[in-house]
Order: structure tokens, then sequence, then C-alpha cells
């Protein structure tokens, strides 16, 4: 008799999606990152059942409900620390994590710095929106300055966080930053993120049409996204604008803006590098009001991806070495160094 | 010369009182182990301030261990002492009213010159050890720090290294007075000092110097010597609640093949479970020092639904920042242990002080209906048998269990009859197996018998599944807002956690009759005390039983009816009121309460003189 060999079908988005009905606004950002993850998470190679995804509160934070994998909507805030308990005792597993601008910058912000440090191997999706969707439009730690919402009628007195600045601050290994609204930079930089080892720190700009419509709008519109956005691809010169005729430029200890045709050619420009701490530093500190005069384009891309041990390895190889050194033995672990005897 | 005369004891406490840099829990501790390790029984109570180092001499800045050891079965660290060693004033202003009228004290002379008087707030120009203050006692001033100094005379070590060793000299003086080896301490300072040869020479000659101080002064006329208690045969070692309670996880987690993952951030008096269980990873421990105490229980959640034991340990104020987790594990229905080692409150309240006001935020305190099972351990070593029991409940039932320990247990010492392996029950884990038909939906929150879900991990083939804090829908576990789904979902959630009744042992008294006139009804650590004042009564005659709660929540299924089987109840609590409150709730039992809040345990004879009161 012949042996068969039964060759699992790939799977396809279809498979990652699961029976709920979907129930964000019609219109908004999230519908599109769903449907980048859904393509994405087949493609890359690992079982369906390795996948989980943990989320806080918030519109994003329903994500899981409409993936068919292991999902836990958890709690405000601490889907990273319930990502790093996982991921210390389930190595093998592809985590991944699903935030907002509320929940992981503000109520959240403490498990988000240490999870960086610390460099679990997970991927953290900040859907960044730079709003409070679900309380129904309170300003958000990435709010800009003196915005008008329910709780700001008189304009916030806040001054917004910089996420990927901040990511850098928390010694991320890696820091990128994507759109809603460019559904194939949304597909690679997921890929990036998973590809790299380490905490991938990916934000994603997320159009939230209901309370804060066309907050990224310069950066997506036809009509200025070439101007206002630079497109950063390692080892090459940072260049952009609708005629590719701008470039930054490094003088002395500051990025300027050239014009390649004023006198300037690409081998001027600053060529970019993912693996340099310090210009990802500058890149993430692109971060101008896109409306002032003489202000530096919105990078995208990956700004920083080193190599660093992840945590559960390093915790792994201290068991594997502490059981070679000491086999577990319960009987002496109870009876200790000292011990008597009363007899009978 | 010495009259090296011996005289037998069957009792005695010890209290070593000092500066907290004196070394006093070294100290305390090191009697402690030679003691144990001659077989008499023992209990001891470190009492020391929240400052690691305040102030030097001052009354706060005083730390205390108390040992209670006995020739016969003893279960408290003693209501008052017969020995006060006295470091300095402070230590001897603090500590006087519980010594015993005719006990003895021995004072280091250097700690009460002027300036250490001044500091204890002694009137200026008095001294209590020259003044006829102490008339009442047996007072000893031995110069310790000068004859400390003069035994280290060649040594290259500084003053302040050099006065460091001043304990040991207390140390080596009552070992020669309770007649004891000295080999445990010898052996003990080697390890600790193996790469520094000058303070290990320095502390083995003060040590020895002690012991030939007493064998060669006039003023001691007698040695004393306590026999082996009558205790239970067998293998013995002396142990703390908190090692106890690492010891019941490690062992729990072998027994059920559930690899530990204790996430937790660092607490007084909590820490030590986290210092203990990280230094046994070749168990496959996995300790993590979380950044705050939400992270601490959160890390622990991600690792139970990842399918490994998820441990938190923590206090009071520590507790209460979990609370939102600890709904969450209750809507996820996984396993999760909350270790609860109490503390004074409310707020930072007396970090370093005993107290049992947590049963009540145990018991209710998070939002919504969230109703979660609750032990509590009564003596150091029952940490042990207890955690084993949440362990065992919370695997089984598939829910977070609360444990309540507090201050007095954690590091209180006992000797602990220890059990082999082999003797230890085995923890039936069952995982969802994967599925290759996936023709059905998997539904997560379908129940067996006793209400329990299935466990089911990632990395499962065929099981994916979403969960998390909103409500289940009843079976399926989708989202659901049904309000017919919410009271049903609410109810099971209740009645889950009622059921472990079945699964628990009946309640038993202690000690004393059936029925009768007084029951005293404890639960944690007035177990020595309730057991101790029973026993005396017991023995005068009167109608009185001890029973001592382990299961919390829910109670014994037997509870209610041992309640009517006595005229009176009365309730010691270390709170103002709480387990009474409980009990009256869901017994209408017209409990008595005697609460004593002071941050110190209680005492024996408090409780003769109040369950006399109801006889």
């Amino acid at each position: 008799m012949e042996a068969t060999v039964s060759i699992p079908k790939p799977l396809t988005a279809k498979d990652f999606a699961s029976d709920q009905e979907v129930r964000w606004c019609p219109g908004c950002g999230d519908y599109s990152i769903l449907k980048q993850v859904q393509t994405v998470m087949p493609t890359l190679g690992i079982p369906r059942e390795n996948f989980v995804l943990i989320s806080g509160i918030g519109c994003s934070s329903r994500f899981p409900y409409y993936m068919n994998i292991y999902g836990m909507h958890s709690i405000h805030g601490r889907a990273t620390a319930i990502a790093s308990g996982l991921k210390a005792t389930r190595p093998e597993l592809s985590v991944w994590i699903v935030t907002g601008d509320g929940d992981s910058l503000s109520i959240g912000g403490n498990h988000v710095i240490h999870i960086l440090r610390r460099n679990f191997d997970v991927n953290i999706m900040l859907f960044n929106n730079q709003i409070y969707g679900l309380t129904k439009g309170q300003y958000s730690p990435t709010s800009e300055e003196h915005k008008v919402t329910k709780s700001t009628p008189f304009g916030s007195i806040d001054h917004p966080f910089n996420p990927a600045a901040l990511a850098m601050g928390a010694d991320g290994s890696f820091v990128a930053r994507t759109m809603d609204r460019d559904p194939k930079h949304l597909q690679d930089m997921l890929k990036r993120a998973h590809a790299h080892k380490g905490t991938s720190f990916l934000e994603i700009y997320q159009n939230c049409n209901i309370f804060n419509d066309g907050a990224f709008e310069i950066y997506t519109d036809k009509g200025t996204k070439a101007e206002e956005t630079l497109f950063m691809e390692q080892g090459k010169p940072l260049i952009f604008g609708a005629q590719k005729n701008k470039g930054i430029k490094i003088d002395g200890l500051k990025p300027v803006v050239v014009s390649l045709t004023d006198g300037y050619s690409p081998d001027d420009l600053w060529v970019h590098d993912e693996q340099d701490f310090y210009k990802a530093q500058m890149l993430t500190r692109f971060f101008d009001d896109p409306h002032g005069e003489q202000h530096l384009p919105r990078p995208f891309g990956v700004f920083y991806d080193i190599s660093r041990p992840t945590y559960e390895d390093v915790m792994v190889q201290q068991i594997i070495e502490a059981k070679a050194k000491k086999p577990a033995d319960l009987d002496a672990l109870l009876a200790g160094k000292e011990t008597w005897t009363i007899a009978e | 010369m010495n009259t090296d005369s011996v005289q037998q004891l069957d009792d005695v406490v010890i209290k070593f009182a000092g500066d907290s840099g004196d070394g006093m829990q070294l100290t305390g501790s090191q009697f402690t182990n030679n003691t144990a390790l001659l077989g008499i029984d023992l209990s001891t109570f470190p009492d020391f301030p929240a400052e690691i180092r305040a102030p030097q001499g001052t009354l706060p800045g005083v730390s205390g261990f108390q040992l209670h050891f006995s020739s016969n079965r003893i279960y408290t660290a003693g209501d008052s002492c017969d020995v006060l060693v006295a470091m300095n004033a402070a230590a001897l202003k603090t500590n006087l009213k519980s010594l015993k009228k005719g006990g003895a004290i021995i004072a280091n002379a250097d700690g009460f010159d002027v300036k250490n008087l001044r500091l204890a707030n002694y009137p200026e120009g008095e001294n209590p050890l020259e003044d006829g203050l102490l008339q009442d006692y047996n007072v000893h001033v031995i110069d310790i720090t000068k004859m400390t100094r003069e035994v280290l005379k060649d040594s290259p070590l500084g003053m302040k290294e050099k006065d460091r060793a001043k304990n040991m000299f207390v140390l080596g003086f009552l070992y020669w007075m309770y007649d004891r080896d000295m080999e445990s301490t010898i052996s003990f300072l080697n390890t600790k000092f193996s790469k520094a040869a000058d303070i290990l020479e320095s502390n083995l000659n003060v040590l020895k110097a002690g012991y030939h101080f007493g064998e060669t002064t006039e003023a001691f006329g007698s040695r004393y010597h306590i026999s082996k208690a009558r205790m239970e045969p067998g293998r013995y070692r002396s142990i703390t609640g908190n090692t106890a309670l690492a010891y019941g996880l490690i062992a729990a987690s072998q027994q059920s093949g559930l690899p530990l993952f204790l996430g937790s951030y660092p607490i007084t008096p909590a820490s030590d479970i986290l210092h203990e269980l990280s230094k046994h990873k070749n168990f496959g421990v996995r300790t993590f020092q979380a950044e705050d105490e939400i992270a601490g229980i959160s890390s622990a959640i991600g690792a139970s639904y990842g399918g490994q034991m998820g441990i938190t340990t923590t206090s009071g104020p520590g507790m209460a920042l979990k609370s939102e987790a600890m709904g969450l594990a209750v809507m996820l229905e996984i396993p999760l242990l909350i270790m609860d080692i109490q503390r004074g409150g409310p707020s930072t309240g007396l970090p370093t002080k005993t107290e049992q006001s947590d049963l009540l935020q145990a018991y209710y305190g998070r939002n919504g209906e969230c109703p979660m099972p609750v032990v509590a351990a009564c003596t150091p070593s029952d940490c042990f048998n207890t955690v084993f029991e949440a362990f065992r409940i919370s695997v089984q039932h598939m829910t977070p269990v609360i444990f309540l320990s507090d201050g007095y247990l954690a590091n209180g010492a006992e000797p602990w009859h220890f059990p082999n392996s082999a003797e230890l029950p085995k923890i039936k884990v069952n995982f969802k197996p994967a599925r290759e038909n996936e023709e059905e939906l998997f539904q997560p929150y379908v129940r067996d018998e006793n209400l329990v879900r299935a466990w089911a991990i990632p990395g499962t083939k065929g099981l994916e599944h979403r969960i998390g804090g909103l409500e289940k829908q009843h079976i399926t576990g989708n989202v659901s807002y049904d309000p017919e789904n919410h009271q049903l979902m609410v109810k099971i959630r209740q009645e889950k956690v009622d059921k472990i009744a079945d699964d628990i042992p009946l309640q038993t008294i202690d000690h004393g009759p059936e029925s009768g006139k007084v029951l005293v009804l404890g639960w944690g650590s007035t177990y020595g005390a309730i057991k101790s004042a029973v026993n005396e009564l017991l023995a005068d005659g009167f109608s009185v039983a001890h029973a001592h709660l382990r299961y919390l929540r829910p109670f014994p299924k037997n509870l209610g009816t041992i309640l009517k089987n006595y005229e009176k109840v009365l309730i010691p609590e270390m709170n103002n009121g709480q387990l009474i409150k409980i009990i009256r709730d869901q017994f209408l039992t017209d409990a008595t309460g005697y609460n004593k809040i002071m941050g110190i345990p209680m005492t024996k004879q408090e409780l003769v003189v109040k369950i006399r009161e109801l006889l």
C-alpha cells in the first residue's frame, strides 16, 4: 500500500477571522488593521494555535474577538504585563499585543516601558488615534496641546507623548511607525515586527472617524502625503517629496531639509541605519507640528532594530543551568541542612 | 569559681533586644537553631522596626527576637519573658513591660551611657541600672562592648567592625547559661564568613569569650538545662511561615507537574517568599520581579493562561492594587494563587507588625459579584499544608484562590515534622486535549458536574478561542449583554465556589468537648494562643472547646452545626471583628468578639481572662 502524506492546506486570511460580527464604527481605521493582520499572519509559517493576541481595554482592544486564534481581552492597561507572564512561561508562542494610546501610554504606561527594557519577544501594535474613543471623546496622552474635547472644553493643557521617542527612551529594541491607510506599508511593518526577536513596538496611526476624524490626514491624504511623510528604508538616503527632490542632511547635530535641486545630491544626505541608536533617537524626534513653518516631515518605517537577549531566553537558560547543576530533589529541599530526629 | 550547677527547667522565654544594627535577629535565630537541633519544642516571634536603620539608640530603632522553648509542647512565642537581653537603654525601655516580675535582665553596660540614656528618653541623670528602678528583676550588667573590644585588641579590624561582633558575646554567654554546645553556630560562621578570615576569626573569638565569661565569672551561680520535648517521633527541622509557604508551592508543583511562575513586587512581610522561590530554579520555578503589584498579578494571570501555575505574593496594600486583576481571573476562570501576608493597616499602616485585617478584603474587596475561595494557615509550618490545599483547589476548580497568612506566621519559626515526598498526594491536572476534527466550534465555558470549565491552553490545536473580562455567554464564552445570561453567570460563578465545600474536609474540634458551654472559633495565627488558653481551661475543668478554620470560603459544610453545639461562641481576631461579621451573616450566630489590634500577637493569658468571662 502506498503511504499517503496529507499536506495541510495552507491557511488564508479567512481562517484567521472569527465567527464574531465586527462591531467597530463604520469607517474606523481598525478595519484596515484587522484585515492586514488577518492577511499577514497566515504567511508567517506558524501554526494557527500558536498565535496569541492579548489586548487591554479600548476600541482597539476588541481586536482579539475578531481573530480566530487564542486571544484574551484583558483589563485596562495590563495587556503588556499579562503577555510578559505568558511569554516567560511559553516562549514558543507568537504573542501579539493590541493596545491603544490611552491603554498603553496612560493607564498602562508603566508596563509598556518595562516590557521594552526587558525585551520579551512579543509584538506590540499600538493603535494611536490621539483620542479616547470607547469613552466617547476625551483627550488622550497623545492628543495635541490646546485640543478641545469633551473633557477639555477650554483646550487641553497636557503636553503629549511622542510614543516612538518614549519607546527609544525605554531602550526598545525595535521601534517602527506605520498607518492604517497604507495597507502595503502596514503589512510590511507587521512582518518586520514579527521577524524581530525582542519586543517590537509598532505605532500605527489610526483614524477615529467619530471623535478625531482626520487627525493624520496630512500624512495620508494624496495631496499632502508625499510632502509631509518620510519613508525610511535601510541603507538608503532620507529622501521625500512628491518629486523625490527633498532630503534630510545632518548639519552638525541638527537634521535639516535640503533641496536636491539646489546643489545637493543624494550623497550628501543622511543614510538610514536601523542599527544606529543616535540616528534613531533623532528620527523619532521628527515630531513637528506639520502646520508649522520649516517643519521636518513625519517618518514612517523602522526607526530602530537591534538584537539583544530576550528576557525569556535568559530565564530559560538560567533554569537549564540550575537543573544541570543541582537536580530537583524535593526531599532534600524539605529536609534542609539541619534536622533532628525524635525517636519512638 | 563557677559552681557549675545545672538546674532543670521546663519552659523559658528569652527576648533578645537591641538596636536594629546590633544583630539581634541573627543572635535569636542562631539560638533558635541550636535549640531546635536538641529536639526542644520552640516558637519564635521576631519583632523589628519598619526602618532598616532608625537612628541608633532610639526607641523606634529597637529590634527584638522572642524565643519560647520548652520540654513540653508549646504553641506560642510566650506571653511574657523570663530573660531580657537589653543591648541598650532603648531596648530595655521598650521591652521591660513584657518581662515577668523576677525575670532576668542581661544588660550591656555600654548601651546605658549618657548618650544612650538620653536617646531612650530617660530623664536627665537617671539610669535604670543604677537607680533601683529594677528591684523586681534579677539584673546582670555586663560590659559587653568593652570585653568584645578587649578580645579583639589585636585584630586588624576597625573599631566599628569589632563592635559588630558583640552580639556573638551575648550568644556565647547564653550558650553557657543554657548548657549548650556551640557547634551549630561555629559551623554557621565558618560558612558565612568563609571568604573573610578576619571577620570569621573575630566572631569565633568573641563567641567563645562570651561562653568563657559565663564559666569564669561568679555572678551567675547557675546554668539551666531544658530537656527534649515529648514530640511525635520522626525527623524535624525548624521552619518559618514564609519558607514553609515557598516549599508548599514547590511541593504542589512537583506533585501536579505544573511549573510555578511567581509574579511579585517586593512588600513587607511577603518579600521572603520571592527571595526563597527565586533560589529554586532547579525545580523549574520562574520568578518575575514585576514593576508593580498589578504587573505582578497580571503576569501571573498570563502564566496561568499559558498552562503554568501563576502565583502572586503580597500584603494588604498590594492586595488592594491587585483587586481588578483578581476580578479578571474570576471571569476567566483560570487557576491562580494570591498570597496575602497580612500586616497592620489601613494604608501603609504597620508594615512590620502582624494583623488579620484583610479577611473582609479577601472576601469582598472586588468590584461586582466576585467570589473567590479563601484559605488561611494557622502556624508557620501549616503554611506548607494550607498552600498545598490552595494549589489543589485552584487547579481542580479552575479558580483563583486567596491564601492568608500574616507577619507573625511569616517570620515566626517552629519545629516542623516535615513530610516525605512519597506521602504527599498527587494533584491531577486536566488540560483539554487537541482536536483534529474542527467541525464543531470549541466552547470554552462548557462545565462539568462541579461547574468547572476546561483548561484550554494556547498552543493546543483546535481549541482556539477568545476570553476576557466582559461578561461571557454561558457555554460559548462569547461576549454577552443579555440580562438573563448575566444573572445566570453570576449565580453559576457563586455556585461553583460554593461547591468546593463538597471537596474539603469537614471542620473538626481541635481540642475540647463536641458540645458545651463555650466554643472558641479562630482562624490564622491566633491558633497557638487559643489552643494554649483552651488547654489551660480544660485542665481546670471548664467546658470549653477550640475550633480553628483553615477553609474560610466556602466554610466546611458542618460549621453551622458545630456552632449550634455550644451555648456561646467566642471569636478572637487580630482585627476589629471580621470573621465574626461573616459568621453572623451566614449562620445568624450571636457570637462574641475579642479583638486585639495592636500589631502584636494575642497572649494566652488575655484569652483565658476573656473566655472565663463567658463561662
